[in-house]
């Protein structure tokens, strides 16, 4: 599947593209298929999110678990600091991003 | 230390104010990302993996209480309670907000701070010896240099938009604690026939192409310092590459036209520039000098320290330096605590810091290279209690240059160039050699995430470099470099590892080490003296 | 002058200027073809060119363009500042991708006319000119720098 994510452009946030807007968590991102270059660059000119860009993921029961580590990374957050990340209280969070 | 006046101060609260309304154009869309992303680089703030990333200047490293206590306060205000220091002195924030970016500079500049220019392809932070003004070996303190070079480069009109970033160092002392032969220019003060001068090293460098800086300028003095790097400058910007970025640092133009080329065509320049009236009045270096003068040490200070307590002692032999006046010492802080993530503190490590510089240590902090904490000035008899202070807040580690006092880069937790994570394998080594760190002696380590090599890999006694391995992370091992007045470049080993195999590689490396060294030989001398073939086998079989 | 004079030109550009004489109307030439033809008095230098290989024409030249590819090419600056330091005193336009944020070092460098590909938001500009109460270092500009208000 084909997930566009990228960062908020007043927060700086991680975002996901969830069909109708963005959210920070990647559960509810959504497949683009082919309509991704067609989405990314309406809202690279809605400015809402800074260099939007679309990458490769696999669909899991858990949801979208994006191909690359460095967006798995982005997804949860820094796996040296877990209290920082999106999952604090999920201890087994960081297997999921090795 | 340096105090503003009211020029710097105007020229500080002008920023503020423009970057505002830079921001407020890229937040209503009169600016585009393209557009907006030099000139928010230029003041520090990067897009990283999580967030915005702002990077606070600490010119040449020096800060008082009032200014670190700040950095503690931004940390708790604008980012989740921390504060990363890096390799060039400075430190960053990693979860800012672009809106609140403002703010931020504006809190700054009430205690004469700021992020001017540190990022953009413009002349960065200057840097310097985390010593200066206490080592017992400078000729002179470097910082008044310095600062005559940061007022010179600051929002300089012609070199706004060079090839690429331009990185300055200044060292005053034959030993180099700052890296200088690995800085675009590094500049040496020396004294001849009784006057103070710089000898002027260009071209060095780390990243995806390491080189160490050539000499082209043998003595300069200050009446022409800015002359003659505006003519380096020159030559540079107008005939460095463009059209590579990764060929686009000054270390390339003089590898492809050569020194000497280089070095006639800034002679050439030089001739031409320093009859325009661009160089300060030595008045100007007077007036800074002056206010690096230095705090009025007790002159009856006891030189002896009550050595009994042995946790003490240990941290006593390896983070305390000798300083120029008895009864006094240099403490390095080490932000590298066994586990823990090299160079950040919490706000309230940051706060503790201030106090202890502010109650023992005549007000002054240094920020070093090797991302720790410098306590320049404090009385011997106050080591105990700065030791006590310290350790009840988890910043007494005694591993100055040693093997876990590692320069890391922030790596693949944090930042979107990385190839790999930096921050667990060096937490991975601290933990592996904790209890045998002594013995190995000095021994400095550094990883970086990605070839540009922000955590000096190139430069390391033992250096790691992580790579993308088709989407798994790789580590590659490298040996003999140094960043210091020996310095050199390291080798990489052999094939890479993984994050575990890496931590075994250096196992035997140190192992071999430690059979091969002869008397008090540091890694770096049984390295120089054996060559790279005992440890190869030692790694590989 | 403080705030730019807007002119639109024959050829349809429009120019901010930050002089009051007349604009020079004779289009402006490349430097091969300005040092082949030595009667031409307007050159235009693209990023890459020498600058100084015009300095032994500077009292024939009424008009430099100095050409900025991308506003990332920085190369124009140094190029103003060689012109200017060699006492050229005709006009010096900086021309292409030339974005507001710029003007105020560009100024400081010798252009005083400008010719930017998108058009250049003016209450910004007069904002951006008007910010800086003084330079640091002295430029090719009439500005004063910090250390000659201290010094004298």
């Amino acid at each position: 599947m084909k997930l566009l994510t990228g960062n908020d452009l007043a927060t700086g946030d991680v975002v996901w593209w969830t069909g109708q807007d963005w959210s920070r968590h990647v559960e509810d991102a959504v497949d683009v298929g082919v309509h991704g270059e067609a989405i990314l660059r309406a809202e690279e000119g809605a400015r809402r999110v800074n260099v939007p860009y679309l990458i490769d993921a696999e669909a899991t029961p858990q949801g979208p678990r994006p191909a690359h580590i460095k967006d798995r990374i982005r997804a949860l957050g820094p796996t040296v600091r877990p209290d920082l990340t999106l999952k604090p209280a999920d201890a087994d969070a960081g297997a999921w991003v090795i | 230390m340096y105090v503003y006046d009211e020029y710097d101060q105007s020229i500080v609260d002008a920023r503020v104010e423009e970057f505002r309304d830079q921001v407020n154009r890229r937040l209503s869309g009169a600016m585009t990302e393209d557009q907006f992303k030099p000139l928010r680089l230029m003041n520090g703030l990067y897009l990283q993996l999580h967030a915005y990333m702002l990077r606070v200047a600490v010119p040449y490293g020096t800060l008082d209480s009032r200014q670190m206590r700040m950095l503690g306060h931004i940390a708790r205000k604008y980012d989740r309670g921390y504060g990363h220091f890096t390799t060039r002195q400075n430190i960053q924030y990693n979860w800012i907000k672009l809106a609140d970016a403002p703010d931020i500079l504006a809190e700054l500049a009430t205690v004469q701070m700021h992020a001017i220019q540190t990022s953009g392809n413009c002349i960065r932070n200057i840097s310097s010896d985390q010593f200066a003004g206490a080592a017992a070996d400078e000729v002179a303190d470097p910082r008044p240099w310095a600062e005559l070079i940061r007022q010179w480069s600051t929002f300089h009109p012609e070199f706004t938009y060079l090839p690429r970033k331009f990185k300055i160092a200044v060292i005053a002392a034959d030993e180099d604690r700052a890296a200088m032969r690995l800085h675009d220019i590094g500049i040496q003060l020396l004294e001849r026939d009784g006057v103070l001068g710089a000898k002027i090293f260009v071209g060095g460098g780390m990243g995806r192409t390491p080189m160490i800086a050539h000499e082209v300028k043998d003595f300069i003095t200050a009446d022409h310092l800015m002359s003659y790097l505006e003519a380096c400058l020159r030559v540079y910007n107008r005939y460095g590459r463009r059209d590579n970025i990764y060929k686009a640092r000054i270390k390339i133009l003089l590898h492809e036209i050569g020194v000497d080329a280089y070095r006639d065509q800034v002679e050439a320049e030089f001739a031409a520039i320093r009859e325009l009236g661009i160089d300060p009045p030595l008045a100007e270096l007077e007036r800074i000098t002056a206010m690096f003068a230095g705090p009025a040490f007790a002159t009856d200070a006891p030189d002896t320290v009550d050595r009994s307590d042995p946790d003490f002692a240990v941290w006593l032999d390896q983070n305390v330096a000798a300083h120029k006046q008895p009864g006094h010492a240099v403490v390095t802080i080490s932000l590298k605590p066994i586990g823990g993530i090299p160079g950040d503190a919490s706000a309230d490590q940051i706060d503790l810091m201030a106090d202890l510089a502010e109650r023992y240590g005549h007000d002054e902090l240094r920020v070093t290279h090797a991302q720790n904490i410098v306590l320049p000035h404090v009385r011997k008899a106050d080591l105990h209690s700065i030791w006590t202070a310290l350790r009840d807040a988890g910043l007494a580690e005694a591993n100055l240059d040693l093997i876990s006092d590692i320069i890391a880069c922030p790596g693949l937790d944090y930042c979107s160039l990385a190839n790999a994570r930096s921050i667990p394998l060096a937490q991975k080594i601290g933990e592996r050699f904790a209890g045998r760190q002594r013995e190995l002696g000095e021994l400095k380590l550094k990883i970086s995430g990605c070839i540009n090599a922000c955590g000096h890999h190139h430069a390391g006694h033992i250096g790691i470099l992580g790579v993308d391995k088709k989407g798994t992370e790789n580590y590659q091992l490298l040996l003999g470099g140094s960043g210091a007045e020996d310095v050199s470049l390291g080798k990489i080993t052999g094939p890479g590892f993984d994050e575990d195999g890496v931590v075994d590689a250096i196992e035997r490396v140190t192992d071999r080490y430690v059979e091969l060294r002869e008397g008090g030989e540091r890694f770096l001398d049984t390295y120089r003296r054996v060559g790279m073939q005992p440890f190869k086998e030692a790694i590989y079989g | 002058m403080v705030d730019p004079i807007t002119v639109n030109t024959n050829a349809g550009e429009t120019l901010l200027r930050f002089r009051d004489d007349v604009v020079h109307d004779e289009p402006a030439v490349t430097l091969d073809a300005f040092l082949g033809q030595t009667n031409a008095t307007a050159v235009r230098l693209e990023a890459g060119d020498d600058a100084r290989e015009l300095l032994d024409h500077l009292g024939q030249i009424a008009l430099v363009e100095i050409s900025f590819p991308t506003f990332r090419d920085g190369r124009g600056y140094s190029a103003a500042r060689i012109l200017r330091e060699a006492g050229f005193e005709g006009e010096l336009r900086a021309a292409g991708d030339v974005l507001v944020d710029q003007i105020p070092h560009m100024r400081r460098c010798g252009f005083d006319s400008f010719a930017p590909e998108k058009p250049i938001d003016g209450p910004t500009l007069t904002k951006l000119l008007a910010l800086y109460p003084q330079p640091y270092q002295k430029a090719a500009d009439a500005r004063v720098p910090v250390w000659k208000l201290r010094h004298g």
